[in-house]
Parts: structure tokens; sequence; C-alpha cells
């Protein structure tokens, strides 16, 4: 038993690991700027509104990004920690996760990681991607991640695209393609202004992910600076040694 | 052991009290200070130092990531999302041991390649080989073990993988990868006794091996690029006549291939420290699910030549087995290479065309692999892992034909050096 | 390198320098047995003395050490400064809330901050009474070498001298002190003033935590940070200046 599915196991593994579904989708590039602490304020506030409802970021406290970011602690308090709590605390979501499960199928997963996980292009295309499609529970579905379980959220500021599908002709079966997308219902931003706002909070999941990585390549600049000096002591130091040896 | 210059008369001082107990001053002139290496070794013996100092930062860094580090399914991914965060400094730590990894066998395979280019394997040196593959493969079992610790979806399929391979051996196997996990799957036994190889079991016997290559290497004399024995001509002291003492020569030369090395290490540490994903891959940044394989599922990519080996043999007989088998195999028959050789002379300067170019396509052809290794097994990696394996295979295999009939040039008397 | 591997001839040693050809390159003068020179005892070689620049190798050699050492100690940096409390430790450290609005007068609560127990004492006027005329049997009455924010270094040892907030540990070697707040205790006599005491090495202190003559603890008991958020909470590990 044991072995058949160790057998099994490795049929699948290792002579063809499998390719995901949506893996093959073409990314747009989010081009974001973890250094641009105004875009990053910006992102903090579309996720703590937009996002923090449904999903956490565990492993982010609330008083390091307030720092990092340069937000004062009163507007902290009173803008972003809305619902209270310490400073101290890292940004997790209200819903319960056996209750969101129910809802969605599936419990929002944590998004303290998830731009290391994915990388910013996936996220900034997927939060981009979504059209109408009432064959979906949640009558919309994504260019993505196809049979997402995360209604539109951001679909008052989007709007709503209408998809536009062709008849081809696959192996003796017609089958409909996405070939683009109808205006559908207005949203409240341009769609300039949307992919904008995208980017802003696509940013701020970069910087939760990695906290210290605008401070580390400030940083890293000096140091490689610092050892590159080093270095060509060393190198000359060497020379003169060297010159020694006939 | 070679003669040294050291005055055995006793000395004053603090020092002199100490050798007086302890050989400290032998051992250091023995070792290093008065070890006679070769004036001509080029850059290229710079890896064999450089690897000591990977060593080094590995087991500081090592060490500090285990005080904070939780050793158990349920706390090892947050514990190393807390050193990444809230840990003071705690990400520089991390990202030096996980560059540091990856540092370690680029600096390996190059101190490996020197090896090949010289003939450094050759007689008398082969013990002294066969202790650095041994360290490269208990160095394979430190990266093996240390990927699981983080207990990301990477980690955790990975280790699945690797241990399903010992699975696949008959009669044994399904039993033998039960015992390696201590469970019916990978889990949290698993990761506790991982741990316990990563930090103190292999570490120690590492550094034994280290030790025992060093004394190796001591006592037989480095090769150098000209592969001409130093200790040939002597002086009327009877030392190396071309021989030169490592203090300060070679010291000064190790500390510019340090400062090098550091500036390399911090530039991927600062600006890249997941290498684009070949370091530290992206679904290691997901929990481990033993639900769910990550989409695309390869090894580091130190591992992906083996890899491309393994997946490049088809199962017959109904067996995976031969895989596995070409894959132990293709580490185990580097440890042949000092009787595979048969060329008269050790060093690529006097070797003749036919090693010359069957050593850069196995430059080449092992490079390939490890591209395949990262990439799907789809066409044209398939096709190209076949002709890699069996490319690599050949070039151990045929070495005692081609090697002998291969032309060569005389090898001079002694070294050649051109001061600069 | 390639051009090292192209003309060699067996037998002749051809090595090309800037110079020219040499058919045997000269060895390093005066290393090995002959020894002696400048540098042996630093270095352990033996540079041709005649030619070398000294000062340019010492330069050199002092360069790259004071930039090594320099860079060793940034290097050290991160590894001890991992040893602070993390982000985590702070969090836990964070001040803590005290809802003192049901401590009736008289009573101590004990609350837990740091690890440590922190007491709320809610002194009457004849607690505070009886840390009057005392101050010649204090070791330090007026609190100059204990530790203590600035609005508790009185005699009261309080911001609002009925509240004394204080941490229960004795300053001797860390035991927690026990109350004896009555005058005249049945243990510790007739001239027991009210107080503590410490049950480990019998350390006493009175009801401000200040430390009597003659005892093993060498200070008073400690008072730590803390603010009146309002009349009916105190915020401990938090400084009262902030909050005013």
């Amino acid at each position: 038993m044991l072995t058949k599915k160790i057998v099994l196991l490795l049929a699948v593994l290792l002579p063809v690991p499998a390719f995901s579904a949506g893996g093959d989708a073409k990314l747009d590039k989010a081009d974001t700027d973890i250094h641009n602490q105004a875009s990053l304020q910006r992102g903090a506030r579309n996720f703590v509104n937009y996002c923090l409802g449904c999903h956490g970021a565990q492993y982010m406290r609330w008083n390091r990004m307030a720092e990092d970011l340069g937000i004062p602690e009163d507007v902290l308090m009173s803008e972003l920690m809305i619902t209270g709590g310490s400073p101290h605390d890292t940004m997790r979501t209200a819903m319960p996760a056996d209750l969101s499960a129910g809802w969605f199928g599936k419990a929002p997963p944590d998004l303290s990681l998830i731009a290391r996980s994915r990388g910013t292009d996936y996220i900034y295309t997927f939060l981009r991607g979504y059209y109408a499609d009432p064959t979906r529970p949640n009558g919309v579905n994504n260019t993505v991640l196809a049979g997402t379980a995360m209604p539109h959220v951001l679909a008052h500021l989007q709007g709503l695209r209408q998809p536009r599908y062709e008849l081809r002709e696959v192996g003796g079966r017609s089958e409909q393609h996405l070939v683009g997308f109808d205006a559908g219902t207005p949203g409240e931003l341009s769609e300039a202004e949307y992919d904008e706002f995208v980017r802003d909070t696509v940013n701020f999941l970069d910087y939760v992910g990695e906290p210290v990585k605008a401070k580390r390549e400030r940083m890293g600049v000096w140091v490689v600076l610092f050892l590159l000096v080093f270095w060509v002591f060393a190198w000359l130091l060497k020379r003169e040694y060297w010159k020694d040896i006939k | 052991m070679m003669a040294t210059d050291s005055t055995t008369t006793a000395k004053g001082g603090l020092l002199g009290w100490v050798d007086a107990r302890f050989p400290l001053t032998r051992l250091w002139n023995e070792q290093w200070g008065q070890y006679y290496a070769p004036k001509n070794l080029n850059n290229w013996y710079l890896f064999g130092s450089m690897s000591l100092l990977v060593l080094v930062i590995q087991i500081v860094t090592g060490i500090f990531l285990t005080m904070n580090y939780k050793p158990s399914a349920a706390e090892a991914f947050g514990s190393v999302e807390y050193i990444m965060r809230d840990v003071e400094w705690g990400w520089l730590i991390r990202y030096m041991h996980s560059t540091g990894a990856s540092a370690f066998f680029v600096v390996v395979y190059l101190h490996m390649f020197r090896a090949m280019l010289y003939g450094s394997y050759r007689k008398p040196r082969e013990l002294l080989w066969v202790f650095g593959m041994l360290i490269y493969l208990v160095l394979m079992g430190e990266a093996f073990f240390g990927y699981l610790l983080p207990w990301g979806n990477m980690s955790y399929w990975g280790a699945q993988v690797i241990v399903s391979l010992f699975a696949a051996l008959p009669v044994i196997g399904p039993d033998l990868a039960e015992w390696i996990r201590g469970d019916f799957f990978i889990s949290d036994i698993t990761l506790n006794r991982f741990f316990a190889l990563h930090v103190i079991a292999l570490p120690l016997v590492l550094v034994f091996l280290v030790v025992a290559h060093l004394l190796a290497l001591h006592e037989v004399g480095s090769n150098n690029p000209d592969g001409v024995e130093i200790k040939k001509t002597k002086d009327a002291n009877g030392n190396p006549v071309d021989g030169i003492w490592s203090h300060p020569y070679y010291s000064v030369k190790d500390l510019m291939g340090f400062a090098a090395f550091f500036v390399l290490f911090a530039a991927v540490i600062f600006f890249a420290p997941t290498m684009g994903g070949l370091f530290l891959e992206k679904p290691n940044f997901e929990l481990a699910n033993p639900m769910q394989t990550p989409a695309h599922i390869a090894p580091v990519w130190y591992f992906t030549p083996f890899y491309a080996m393994l997946r490049a043999v088809p199962a017959f007989f109904g067996t995976q087995v031969w895989g596995v088998l070409v894959m132990g195999a293709a580490v185990i028959i580097l440890f042949f290479l000092p009787w595979l050789d048969r060329s008269p002379v050790k060093s690529i300067r006097y070797r003749g065309p036919i090693y010359k170019i069957a050593l850069a396509l196995f430059v080449v052809w092992f490079v390939i692999l490890g591209y395949c290794g990262l990439k799907p097994a789809v066409e044209p990696f398939k096709t190209l892992s076949v002709i890699g394996t069996i490319y690599y295979f050949a070039f151990f295999l045929l070495m005692p034909w081609y090697s002998r009939i291969d032309s060569y040039k005389p090898e001079p008397e002694r070294v050649t050096y051109h001061a600069h | 390198m390639l051009h090292c591997m192209i003309g060699r001839v067996a037998g002749v040693y051809n090595a090309r320098s800037a110079t020219g050809t040499k058919t045997v390159p000269p060895r390093v003068s005066g290393r090995g047995a002959t020894g002696g020179c400048v540098l042996e005892t630093i270095h352990g070689g033996c540079p041709m003395s005649e030619q070398v620049d000294q000062g340019r190798r010492q330069l050199l050699t002092a360069a790259t050490l004071l930039t090594g050492a320099v860079g060793a100690g940034f290097a050290a940096v991160p590894f001890l400064a991992s040893w602070k409390p993390s982000a985590r430790a702070r969090a836990l450290g964070a001040p803590v809330e005290v809802d003192i609005s049901k401590l009736e007068p008289g009573a101590l609560m004990k609350v837990e901050w740091r690890g440590k127990p922190v007491w709320v004492l809610r002194r009457t006027p004849e607690m505070l009474q009886q840390l009057e005329g005392i101050d010649d049997l204090l070791a330090d009455p007026g609190s100059a070498s204990s530790i203590q924010p600035d609005y508790a270094r009185n005699p009261a040892r309080a911001a609002n001298p009925e509240f004394l907030v204080m941490l229960g540990v004795c300053t001797h070697l860390g035991c927690a002190p026990i109350e004896r707040f009555r005058r005249g205790d049945a243990e510790l006599g007739a001239d027991w003033p009210g107080g503590f005491y410490c049950p480990c090495h019998g350390s006493k202190f009175d009801l401000s935590g200040r430390v009597f003559k003659a005892m093993p603890a060498p200070t008073n008991l400690t008072v730590p940070p803390h603010t009146f958020v309002d009349d009916n909470r105190i915020l401990v590990g938090e400084d009262q200046a902030r909050a005013a």
C-alpha cells in the first residue's frame, strides 16, 4: 500500500512536475517602488479599507508599519487601527477563519508573504483581472486565477468588465474563448486611476512581505562600497608583498 | 612532514609558556606560517580558503539562527518570519545563512573544478581528493536537511521527494523511507530530527573532515597549475626552491580573495537575497501544505544537475529505481577520479586536445544539466538531460582510455612563474 | 592563464617577465635558515629588504588591518544586537493597564508586567501617616540611590500618594517581599512601623518600599514608570510625562 503510494508519488512528482492552471497567464508589470513612501502610505490605507476585513497580515506589527511608513501614532490609531487594540499587535483580520471558510469555500489567505510567494506582478494582474461571469457563484471570474473564490471587492472602483467570447473549433468541438472585454458597468475610478490604486496596494503588500527591504537596499550601497575599499587595500597589500617573489 | 625553519629553542613570554605545553607555534608553522606552497598558485587556488571562510560564516550565523528558530511543525515557519521581522538584525543573519548555503556550493564547485584543471587529485593526492569528496557529500546532506527547516511548502515537498527516492530502493526502500521520516509522512518528528542532524551531527563531521582534508594537504603539499612537484627541487636546507611560505604571501592573497568574496556576498544579501527564486524559492514563502504540491517543484540550483540525471532515466521493469541509482552513481563516480585519469601529466597546461575538449564539454553539459533540472521535464529539456547524463558518465568512464591516448606536452622541470 | 599554456618546451624554463627572460628565477633572499630579517618576527617571511619600500608595506598593512577591524566591528553589531529584546518581546512587555476602580483603601493588588509582579497599594491616610518620622531608621529615605521615576522621588514614592505602584521584587536577590502593613506586627516587633518584609533574607521596607538600615537589600524597592490615565486606570510601563 505504502509502496504503491510512493511509486505513485514518484511517478507524479519526478518525471513531470505539473504545471499550475493559472501559472501560465501573462502577467503585467506591477512596477512598484518600495522606496516611495507616499505610495506605501496610500497602499496601507487601501489595505486597511479593502483587504483587512477578510485577510490578515499576521506577521506585520502595526507600530512597525507606522514607523517604517512615517505614519504618526495618533494617525495610526485614529485612521488605520479603527477597531482599536495595541499598536504592538499584528495586523490580524477581525473575520474568524472558520466562518469565512464557510462563506467563501476557503478561508481568505493571510497576506503577510503573498508578495514573496506569488510576486508583485501576479497580485497586480490578479486585482485588475476581474470580469463578469454569471456562471460563477459570486458573479465574477478572473483572468489570472480562473474560478477564484474571492469576490470582486473593488468592483465599485474598477467597475465590472464584460467579457467578449469567440467560438473556436477545437478538435471538432466549438469552445468559448475569452478574447477581450467590453466596458460594462463603469466604476468610480478611471482605468489609469484604478491601476495606480492597485499599484499602491501591491507596493504595500511588497513592503509587508519584507518590511526591511527598502532599508536593506539603502544600507547595501554603503556595505558594498566599504567592502570595495577593503578589497582595494587587500589587493594593494597582496601586490606589495608579492613583489618579493621572483 | 616537511622540514620547517621553526626554532625549537625555548622562548619567553606567554607564547613560550604555551609552546612548552602545547605545540602552538609548531602547529602554526607546519600548517600555515612556514608551510611551503608553490609560488605559482593562481587565483583558482583562492576557492579552498574561501570555502573555509564560508564554513565559518555558516557556523556562526547558524548558531545565531538556532537561538530563535523553533524546530517544530507548528512553530518553524512562524519562527523564521519572527527572525526576519521581530529579531533585531535577524533578517541579515538569516540572509547570510541562506546566501551562504549557495555560496558554499559555488566556491566548492569552483574548487573542485580547479582540481580537475590541474590534476590535483592525482597521486599522491588521492586521499586528499577523497576527503574533499566526503566533504562535498556531507555538504549535500547539510543542504538537504537544512532546507526542510524553514518548513515552507518547497521545504516540505523537497524533503518528500528526496525521502521518496530512498523508498524507490528495492525490498528495503519503503521501510527505509519510513525510518528516515520516523512517521508515515514528513512531519514534526522528521523536522525535529533533521534539525538535530543539520545543526549538530553533520557540522561535527564536516569540521572533522575539513581538518583531515587540510592535514592531508599539508602532508603531501599543494599541487600547482603546472602539476609538477615542487619537492623535486630542493635547496641546501631541504626546502623546495619553488615554495614560498604561506605566511605572509598566501595570507595576504587569501585575504584579497576573502575581500572579493565579501563584496559579491554582500551584493547578493543586500540586493538580491532570493536571487530571483534561485536561492530562496517563491513557494517557500508559503507554509508547508501536505495537501498541495507547489505548481513547479525543483531542488535548489546546486542539486539540479543531479536531479536532471535522475529524471533523465526512464522507469523500466516497473520501477523508478534506475534514476535513483544513476543519480547516486553520478556522485559516487567522482570519488574514483584519481584512478580514472591515466594521463602522464597532471595539469591541463600540458595535456592534449582530447582532455581539453572533454573537460570543456563537461562544464557545458554540467551547466546544461543544472538548467534542465530547474525546468519542467518537457522538451527540449528531456532530451538535453538524457544527452547530458550520457556525456557525464562517458566523461568519467571513458577517461582511462582517452586520457591515455591523448597527446601531451612534456612538463617543465620546475614550475613556471612570472613576477608581476 | 592561456599565455602560460602556449609555447612551453620541456627542460627550458622560459619565464617571461617585464624585465626579460631568466632561466632560473632568483629565490626570495634572506628567507629560510638564514633568518634574521627585519620583518620576520612580525610576518614570518623575509622580503628582499634592499628593494622593499618598508614604509609603504607597513602603511598598507595598517590600512588593511584597520579597515578589516572596522568591518569586523560592523559585522559584530547585528549578532550582538540580535540578543536585544525582539519586537515580540517588546510587544509582550508593552505597558499594562490596571483598573483601580475596585481597589479598596488599604488593599494591595498585584499585576504582572514584563514577567514581574507589580503592586498597586491604595494607602489610607493612616498608612501615609506611618511613613512619617521614621527617616532615621531608613537607609535611603530620600530615594537618592534607588530606582524610580522622578515623579516618585518623594517620601510617598508616588505621583499620587494614595496609590503606590511598585515592583514586588526585593532589591537584594529578587524574592517577592510580603505585606506586613500593621504597626507593631507580632512577628516583627513592637516598633515595626508597618511595611513589607522579605522572607528570603529578612529585608524590611516601609509602606513606600523604602528599605530600613542594615538590611541585606541595598536600595528601596523599584517604582516602575506609570501613568494615571484617569481616576480609574493606571498604565504601568509608561511614564507620567508622556500622558501629561
